[in-house]
């Protein structure tokens, strides 16, 4: 389970997070929705450490994320995440991406790096491609590829920024269809999209967020047929 | 370069007024004798060793501090940071021979006294760095914060991020910055003779002055100065293409 109690989150004078509760159980599918700057990012960077809170708490499975005494690095191998872009690691082929940490951070040998690379990538369907470079893909066989990555450590959750924004329309189902055979192999993930359709399919719940806050936070479909809060039925409006 | 910017015409005229000179002598009151430097090639040959020996330790060095002067001014504390942009600053504006001369009479000044390879070592690599600190900070902040967020997000620590990541990708940026820097530290190496170091430019001057054949020796050591930077632009160029795959 990922926990977070009154999260503040702050860039110097800027507050980001104001408060932000939230818990999503093992298992569970969270899309996060919102307007720019409203902070949906942040938060995922929070949960996993990258970025630093200045008050409240995040737990995952009853670990304290941000407590001095946390292993940090085993922490995140139990997260994993995909972002809107730059993700492949330009200068290793598709292989070498998802093989490089388990072989260095689990201790994988070789072979078994190399085996479990193979298997997550025969998964997102890029079994072909693995010693091809990233910057020879198209961006949805990268997206793909962070995935696969992301993947080879066995997380227990999944967070993904916006893994679609940055891509071709024609190459948004792909990505999308990948996560929703996550979702059917009972991946606990939160998304942070702007695809509001595919959030209402296949999400359990959405968080719509405003300005820091969680403005609403409701069943899937709820949310997006029926918003109780006037800022939601907004949002919504302009983006459907 | 001279085939850019003359005629082949000229060139040729060029040339073989030159290999008159040169072999005859006949226009000037200088008889040119080259017996004296056949009979040393083998000291130039090996004084040039010295020199790549210089240039490339110096290299390595200047890579390695280098890249903590970057780091130190991209992510240090003030202190670090201000000491990483003093070096830069100082490597960077002033001349390499003040710097040649400050590990030379500047330290023997106060009773540190360095070999003649040393100084050369510890000039050029302070100069190496300064260069190429500033060419590594730009090709860190070249690199999408993503990559860095992408593998700690892994589990990966900092120290496995910036040697298995974020390093391999800058080196790709700097990579031609990096080899003129080579060639830049292979000709200011020459300034080492300043400092009573024996590489080809000390050699060159040792030889000269024991058989009063300064012009022929000069020259020669001009061709193998030549050879030496031709001959890593290629190695360069090579090595680049084995590293740089994708
Ligand atoms: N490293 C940073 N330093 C300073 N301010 C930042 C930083 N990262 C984000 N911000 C600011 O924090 C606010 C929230 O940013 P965040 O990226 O979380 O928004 P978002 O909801 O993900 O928006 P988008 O849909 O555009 O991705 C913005 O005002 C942004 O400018
Ligand atoms: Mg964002």
């Amino acid at each position: 389970m990922i926990e977070l109690n009154s999260v503040n989150k702050s860039f110097g004078d800027l507050q980001v997070l104001k408060g932000i509760d939230l818990s999503v159980a093992k298992g569970e599918v969270l899309s996060v929705i919102g307007a720019s700057g409203s902070g949906k990012s942040t938060m995922l960077y929070c949960i996993n450490a990258l970025e630093q809170i200045q008050g409240g708490s995040i737990s995952v499975d009853g670990l304290d994320v941000h407590a001095k005494s946390t292993d940090i690095n085993k922490l995140r191998q139990n997260i994993g995440m995909v972002f809107q872009q730059w993700n492949s690691f330009p200068h290793l082929t598709v292989l070498d991406n998802v093989a490089l940490a388990p072989k260095i951070v689990l201790g994988k040998s070789a072979d078994e790096a190399r085996s479990i690379a193979e298997k997550q990538l025969q998964h997102v369907d890029l079994g072909d491609k693995l010693d091809t470079y990233p910057t020879r893909m198209s961006g949805g066989q990268q997206q793909r590829l962070a995935i696969a990555r992301a993947l080879a450590m066995e997380p227990g959750y999944m967070l993904f920024d916006e893994v679609t924004s940055a891509l071709d329309p024609e190459l948004v189902g792909e990505v999308l269809d990948t996560l929703r055979l996550l979702r059917e192999d009972g991946m606990t993930m939160i998304v942070v999209t702007h695809e509001i359709n595919f959030a209402r399919d296949v999400s359990d719940r959405i968080a719509f967020f405003h300005q820091g806050v969680i403005e609403e936070l409701a069943p899937a479909k709820e949310l997006v047929n029926n918003p109780q809060r006037q800022r939601t039925q907004q949002f919504l409006s302009k983006v459907l | 370069m001279l085939d850019a910017s003359l005629n082949s015409d000229i060139q040729l005229k060029l040339f073989i007024s030159l290999a008159s000179l040169l072999s005859s002598g006949t226009h000037m009151d200088y008889t040119f004798h080259w017996r004296p430097v056949i009979k040393a090639l083998p000291d130039l040959f090996s004084a040039a060793l010295v020199t790549l020996e210089a240039a490339v330790l110096s290299m390595l060095l200047g890579i390695i501090f280098g890249l903590v002067l970057a780091l130190m001014r991209l992510h240090g504390s003030r202190p670090l940071s201000l000491f990483a942009t003093v070096w830069i600053e100082l490597a960077r504006n002033t001349p390499a021979l003040l710097q040649l001369f400050f590990f030379g009479f500047g330290l023997g000044a106060f009773g540190w006294h360095l070999t003649p390879f040393t100084i050369v070592l510890c000039g050029l690599a302070f100069n190496n760095a300064g260069y190429l600190a500033e060419n590594f900070r730009g090709g860190f902040q070249a690199i999408p914060a993503p990559q860095y967020k992408a593998a700690r997000s892994l589990g990966m620590s900092a120290t496995q991020t910036y040697t298995r990541i974020i390093i391999p990708q800058v080196f790709r940026l700097v990579y031609y910055p990096m080899t003129n820097q080579m060639v830049w530290a292979v000709l200011m190496s020459s300034l080492g003779m300043l400092v009573g170091f024996r590489e080809l430019s000390g050699e060159t001057q040792f030889l000269a002055s024991n058989t009063f054949r300064l012009f022929e020796f000069f020259l020669a050591a001009a061709v193998f100065y030549y050879l030496l930077v031709k001959l890593i632009l290629l190695a360069a160029h090579l090595l680049s293409r084995r590293l740089f795959t994708y």
